[in-house]
């Protein structure tokens, strides 16, 4: 049984003409359909070059447009003509100009052989799959689209509205279940003659001529109703962007087309020397036993459209910069920020590290200079510890470093003494680790020797920082992961609030926690905060410490068996 | 609503802003004398570059050939007085057309002027790339699919404009000890760069995002970030004739050209500048720099930034990245291939 192609044609006339040779040699007879938007001096110059091959016949030329009737008139005509014309073709072939046949014609022969009245086209329900773009699925069959989308766009949503609010639907044609595919199949020649040749074909058609996008409706629809075994698959390979647009192949896709082991593959960038070179080519195996696979093509083209709508977390970029009120999570991983743990522990970063595997700065919004670990003056992607190109944008700050080191967990202090303007990010990143010891701003103070009298002014200030931030991760709004202790509440228990604190880096739970980090003494703290009372200023954020408090805190390091951790 | 009205206002005055720019472009077509005129091979579809240099034989014959393997059909130039046979070399090339000036670069608006005729005159329709010599493209993909396949691309997502990030280069060791000669890739010379540490925001005018950071912010301007070079450029423009270039290749108008990114969450593709400017001739270049004070807007605040070139710093970082091609700048998040595969 012999293949014969229908080919639609409207531009890059060289390549298609070569594509026409290709199929003459191999033995297909080739209808060709050019587009009438076509120039005639074009068309004419086309159907002189092609003067020479005796199988080839052009079709009466209708003018095409995406998604209109006029691109299935033309096929029906084509292949109306091509079933005339050549008695001995058995099966249709339908082809673009910038179709490319990966493997020789011989091998596509032999397939089909093997699989004899079978047609090979793309057609399922509209309830079934989620492919359309636009949110027109089951509308296309019901609604009428006398306009065009590409020219006449405000009109084609205009009435599409209207239709939608007077709530018109039309009736499809009795015995049609409507469905949809690939615009490019192989049908066999029966299916195509009951089709062509269908009593109700003008009222058929009369229906698909205000159908959307009729090509990729009409024949999946059609051929439902008069095939008798139908593989739903094209053997033409092609893939389409977000908005239903066809990705074209370039040269740099030579080797995954030879591995998809598809028949045919479109859309071919016309200056793709190496593809139109090297391709069709056969494959190695026995050749009627590689079947097409399209996984690895797939796999590409799909993981391009998922970051090209949904973007990658956490990246701020030339092209990208979402709205971070709307974010959900803003840096690109989850990290840590804990204020007060330094202050109680000296030497809590380097206790920190070990325990985890983290990397933990110390104070990256110092007023100073940026504090990064080891006290590098350049970290990863040479971020600069300058703190004024840090003020400068604080929050870009932030997302760029988490951005570079995404491959790592980041921890860093933070303090009421810090450049605060990224507490908003803070409070509301999904991916923070807030952990706040509030009032542990006074030991550094209570530590400097200075009397309370001297000190007054400046802990009024960090206590008023503190509380502000407090204030936002307390925010309903705030979807950080937030942790707040005052100094007294956190020295009545420390060990397990810092096993909470490792557990919750490690992402598990991690071992129990052997060593408590030394911690500053605090005996003549209460003393100090009352005598800041006594000035004036009431430090009601670190709680209510007791002389005993914080020598119990030091004496326990087993965990209390009644306190149940929780993430 | 009067949120509303101000817009109105803006883009009223902006409007005003684009004409008196287009009407600025047209008187200073007197400016430039055509030296080589080749314009006649320009092909519909064909995609053209733009350029204004001065004293650039360093750089030129790479910058000619690497734009000439990326399929620009025909460059249109500037020379802006050189001294070093920029001008001869340049008219002897068969695909260039070529223009020379010996007015202020400055009052040009840094040859933007001079250039807006040019585009104004030959770009209608075109694709057109407005580089400087010592600006590289790159793009997604631009080892296998050259700029025709590229604008193809955009016109099909109907995009009229391509942003690029501009990726300072530095080497490693002394700017003074680089070793580079004429026709070398510079990238061999100027392997390294910056990886992060970009800032962006929105710039409240243009509606573009505006972006700097770099080498040149993390050791030229600590203590004034201000004043940072703006890194973000849209160099490959669909040209229109009503289409202005504002600051060098930073802003455009009509506003929505600098739409080179989707708001809020969505990539558009982007690509990058590979800025060779610290090639050895750099503190040639910034002592007469000094001397002609034709900087971007304000020449006298940079005078401490041209000093320090002069010196020569080491500008490389053992957190500096080699650059190893455009799939590394997609991994780093510098640029982005959107869709296309």
């Amino acid at each position: 049984m012999s293949l014969g192609v229908v080919m639609l044609v409207h531009a890059d006339f060289d390549r298609a003409e070569q594509m026409v040779r290709h199929w003459a040699a191999g033995g297909c007879p080739v209808v060709i359909h050019v587009d009438s938007n076509v120039d005639d001096t074009a068309y004419d110059r086309f159907v002189a070059n092609l003067g020479d091959l005796a199988d080839v016949r052009f079709s009466t030329r209708r003018r095409c447009e995406w998604g209109m009737w006029g691109l299935v008139a033309a096929t029906q005509d084509a292949v109306q003509h091509l079933l005339a014309d050549f008695e001995q073709v058995g099966r249709v072939f339908l082809a673009s100009g910038s179709c490319l046949p990966l493997r020789p014609i011989s091998e596509l022969r032999a397939f089909l052989d093997a699989s004899p009245q079978t047609d090979f086209i793309e057609s399922a329900t509209t309830a079934d799959v989620p492919w359309t773009v636009g949110g027109l699925d089951r509308e296309r069959f019901t609604l009428r689209f006398p306009f065009s989308w590409k020219r006449r766009r405000r009109l084609f949503d205009g009435y599409v509205r209207l239709q939608q609010i007077l709530g018109v639907k039309r009736r499809i044609p009795k015995g049609l279940v409507p469905h949809m595919g690939s615009q490019w199949w192989c049908l066999t020649r029966k299916t195509l003659e009951a089709i062509l040749n269908d009593p109700n074909r003008r009222r058929y058609d009369r229906y698909f001529q205000r159908v959307w996008i009729p090509d990729e409706s009409y024949f999946q629809t059609l051929v439902r109703k008069h095939a008798t075994r139908i593989q739903s698959r094209s053997l033409t390979l092609s893939k389409f962007d977000f908005q239903g647009k066809p990705h074209i192949f370039y040269d740099d896709h030579a080797e995954i087309l030879r591995r998809s082991g598809c028949f045919v593959a479109r859309k071919i960038w016309p200056n793709a020397q190496v593809l139109y070179e090297s391709f069709p080519c056969a494959t190695d195996k026995a050749a009627s036993a590689v079947r097409p696979s399209t996984g690895t093509v797939d796999r590409i083209f799909d993981k391009a459209v998922e970051r090209r709508t949904r973007g990658r977390a956490g990246l701020y970029m030339h092209s990208r910069f979402p709205n971070m009120e709307k974010a959900n999570g803003i840096a690109a991983a989850p990290f840590s920020v804990m204020q007060g743990f330094d202050a109680l522990f000296p030497d809590f970063q380097n206790w920190l590290a070990q325990q985890t595997e983290a990397t933990v700065h110390g104070h990256l919004y110092a007023k100073d200079r940026v504090h990064f670990v080891n006290g590098a003056t350049v970290f990863r992607g040479a971020l600069s510890d300058s703190a004024r190109l840090r003020d400068y944008n604080a929050q870009g700050f932030l997302t760029n470093l988490m951005w570079t080191t995404r491959d790592q967990y980041q921890c860093f202090m933070f303090g009421p003494a810090d450049t605060q303007s990224i507490r908003w990010l803070l409070a509301h990143d999904t991916n923070a680790r807030v952990w706040v010891i509030s009032g542990a701003w006074s030991i550094p103070l209570f530590l400097s020797g200075q009397s309370a009298a001297e000190v007054r002014t400046e802990a009024a200030r960090l206590q008023h920082r503190e509380n502000q931030f407090l204030k936002a991760l307390r925010a309903p709004d705030a979807h950080a992961r937030i942790h707040i202790y005052t100094l007294a509440d956190f020295l009545e228990n420390p060990h397990d609030i810092l096993q909470m604190l490792v557990d919750q880096i490690g992402g598990h739970k991690a071992h129990a926690l052997g060593q408590l980090p030394e911690m500053v003494d605090l005996s003549g703290l209460p003393a100090f905060l009352q005598e800041l009372k006594n000035q004036g200023m009431h430090p009601y954020l670190t709680g209510h410490l007791s002389e005993e408090m914080h020598r119990q805190a030091n004496v326990v390091s087993e965990p209390r068996s009644y306190v149940v951790g929780h993430k | 609503m009067r949120a509303k009205f101000s817009d109105a206002w803006l883009a009223y005055r902006l409007r005003w802003k684009r004409r008196r720019i287009l009407l600025r472009i047209c008187r200073s077509r007197k400016q430039i004398d055509l030296r080589s005129d080749r314009t006649k091979q320009i092909a519909p579809g064909a995609v053209l570059a733009f350029s204004t240099v001065r004293n650039e034989m360093l750089r030129l014959p790479y910058f000619l050939d690497y734009y000439r393997r990326l399929g620009v059909a025909h460059f249109l130039i500037v020379d802006n007085a050189s001294t070093d046979g920029t001008a001869d070399f340049l008219a002897a090339q068969p695909d260039v057309s070529l223009w020379t000036t010996s007015h202020s670069y400055k009052l040009s608006r840094f040859g933007m002027d001079w250039l807006g005729w040019l585009q104004w005159q030959y770009g209608q329709g075109h694709w057109c790339l407005t580089v400087d010599a010592d600006e590289l493209l790159v793009y997604p993909h631009c080892d296998s699919r050259d700029l025709q396949a590229l604008t193809a691309h955009l016109d099909s997502q109907g995009l009229p404009t391509f942003g690029a990030l501009m990726l300072d280069m530095y080497p490693r060791g002394r700017l003074t000890d680089v070793a580079y000669t004429q026709g070398q890739d510079p990238v061999t010379a100027l392997g390294w760069f910056d990886g992060s540490g970009y800032r962006h925001r929105v710039h409240p005018v243009f509606g573009n995002q505006w972006i700097q950071g770099g080498v040149r912010d993390r050791v030229f301007f600590r203590a004034d970030p201000d004043r940072a070079p703006s890194l973000n450029k849209t160099p490959l423009v669909k040209w229109h004739w009503r289409n202005v270039y504002v600051t060098s290749t930073h802003h455009m108008l009509p506003r929505r050209l600098n739409q080179v990114f989707d708001w809020p969450s969505k990539t558009k593709m982007t690509g990058a500048l590979l800025h060779t400017k610290f090639l050895l001739d750099i503190a040639a270049r910034s002592s007469e720099e000094l001397d002609r004070r034709q900087h971007f807007e304000n020449s006298a605040l940079y005078a401490g930034y041209y000093q320090d070139l002069i010196a020569g710093p080491d500008l490389w970082t053992d957190r500096s990245v080699a650059y190893k091609g455009w799939k590394q700048l997609v991994e780093l998040g510098l640029i982005t291939p959107d869709d296309w595969r």
